[in-house]
């Protein structure tokens, strides 16, 4: 679950004030909004990249708005998916396990099956330079699971794909969120999307969160 | 009145590329033969007797040495302080960022020889004194170092300020959400996506510390077999009026650049992507 109670956040100038947010566990919610309109602000506070003033984060019921970002039990796929440039598509999927000193077959054993999951066996030895965007959101997606975590926050990550390969990733999205049953928290402004994919959508609008479904 | 009312314009003449890309190949290219015929002068002005008379001077090859071992700890003096430096600047906000940032182009723009005499009142001063009771600096081999860093580290600085800046925080932010500490992030996102400007700065470093002359003469004096580097020996030649042994010299220097410099861009280009993990 995740819970935002009464939170201020503030991000150089810019602040969202007063925020109430709650995502049952288990679902797939998506947060709407014009562009401006803190969406992303909001999503990278309950990663904890950005500052909580005042209030109260909770994740699966547990309060983490002092906690650090990889504290939280969270995986991200930030909007231009961010993949390191330096690394290969296996190294990407081993970094969470590997920073948590996983041991070697462990680390193996997960790479190989976030592949099968995601598809993206062929591609392991090669870097992010010259993958197509479906291929990258792949990537960003195994790299952001790796770690197993238990929620998923998402920031509009089918923005830049063509129709076919939106609806491809937006399946497995779904299919992966089922499989392990993630709570999921994704930002996006396309109206179509949400409604293909979430069991709940938010509207973020003039600083308020309303539930729309 | 909509915009679409009215008949449509004529189609446009384009006038043809070729004067603009002649203007730009002619004052490059106006440059590029300034430099070449710079260097073909100093050649026809030596020969290779020259040369290897210069080689297999005794002092020229002390300051040959000196040169590459001075040149090479600077330019590691400089990535040392240059890194976190720049990945400070570029990455966060702080009380007095502007000022730092502004006394960091200090050695850029004052005169090489205002920095030799800075640092030989610095090291005059009582701290300074108290630093040459346990090694002794002014006159001596630190002092080329630490002249050559003065300037170069500044270099460095400013170009891994721009490196850092042009790479995006968000990798760094992803890698906080996969459990990386600031730390981690640093060591195995930031760094690594930065190697080409580490290797730029490294090499314009390098590139400088050898040129460096004005501060040299003025803190640690022209003083054969002990303070001479390269530039102190072209100056000793023509102080003589040995204008031969100078210009061989001169070309050894040159030579070494030139080396240095194509090998950074080779490895530069070639490097095999680095495996982090």
């Amino acid at each position: 679950m995740i819970a935002l109670e009464h939170v201020t956040i503030q991000a150089g100038d810019f602040l969202l004030r007063n925020i109430d947010l709650t995502v049952p566990a288990g679902s797939y919610a998506v947060l709407m909004g014009r562009t401006g309109a803190g969406k992303t602000t909001l999503l990278e506070a309950v990663c904890g990249l950005k500052r909580v003033v005042r209030g109260t984060i909770r994740l699966n019921g547990g309060e983490v708005s002092r906690l650090r970002p990889g504290e939280r039990g969270i995986g991200y796929v930030p909007q231009d998916r961010a993949l390191f440039q330096t690394m290969t598509v296996r190294a990407h999927l081993a970094f969470a396990l590997v920073i948590r000193k996983a041991p070697r077959e462990e680390v193996a054993r997960r790479v190989t099956e976030l592949a099968g999951l995601l598809g993206i066996e062929h591609l392991l030895d090669r870097h992010p330079h010259g993958l197509s965007g479906g291929e990258a959101q792949r990537v960003a997606l195994g790299r952001a699971l790796s770690a197993r975590p238990n929620i998923l926050c998402l920031d509009e990550p089918l923005s830049a794909l063509d129709e076919n390969t939106k609806t491809e990733i937006g399946a497995l999205l779904r299919k992966v969120q089922q499989a392990a049953g993630l709570t999921v928290l994704q930002v996006t402004h396309n109206q179509a999307e949400a409604e293909n994919l979430a069991d709940h959508i938010f509207q973020l609008h003039n600083g308020r969160v309303e539930r729309q479904t | 009145m909509t915009a679409e009312a009215g008949p449509p314009l004529p189609p446009l003449r384009c006038r043809p590329d070729w004067p603009f890309f002649a203007g730009l190949a002619v004052l490059s290219g106006v440059y590029v033969l300034f430099i070449v015929a710079m260097l073909a002068a100093d050649l026809s002005f030596t020969s290779p007797r020259h040369l290897l008379r210069a080689l297999a001077s005794p002092e020229i090859r002390y300051a040959i040495k000196l040169s590459l071992i001075s040149c090479s700890l600077t330019t590691l003096l400089s990535l040392w302080i240059a890194v976190p430096t720049g990945y400070l600047l570029s990455r966060h906000r702080f009380p007095g960022k502007r000022l730092m940032d502004a006394i960091l182009d200090i050695p850029i723009v004052l005169p090489p020889l205002v920095i030799g005499l800075s640092l030989l009142i610095l090291f005059q001063t009582p701290p300074g004194r108290a630093l040459q009771q346990l090694v002794p600096v002014t006159y001596a081999i630190p002092s080329v170092i630490l002249a050559q860093f003065a300037v170069a580290c500044a270099f460095a600085v400013r170009t891994m300020l721009v490196t850092f800046d042009q790479i995006s925080p968000r990798c760094e932010q992803v890698a906080l959400t996969l459990g990386c500490n600031r730390s981690q992030a640093f060591w195995r996102v930031a760094l690594p996506e930065a190697r080409r400007g580490l290797l730029t700065a490294a090499t314009l470093a390098w590139a400088r510390a050898l040129g460096e002359f004005g501060p040299i003469l003025v803190f640690s004096g022209a003083t054969r077999m002990r303070t001479e580097v390269l530039p102190t020996t072209v100056f000793l030649e023509l102080s003589v009026g040995n204008i031969e042994a100078a210009v061989a010299v001169s070309l050894i220097m040159i030579a070494a650049a030139l080396i240095v410099l194509t090998l950074a861009r080779l490895f530069g280009l070639r490097a095999p992507l680095e495996r982090v993990l």
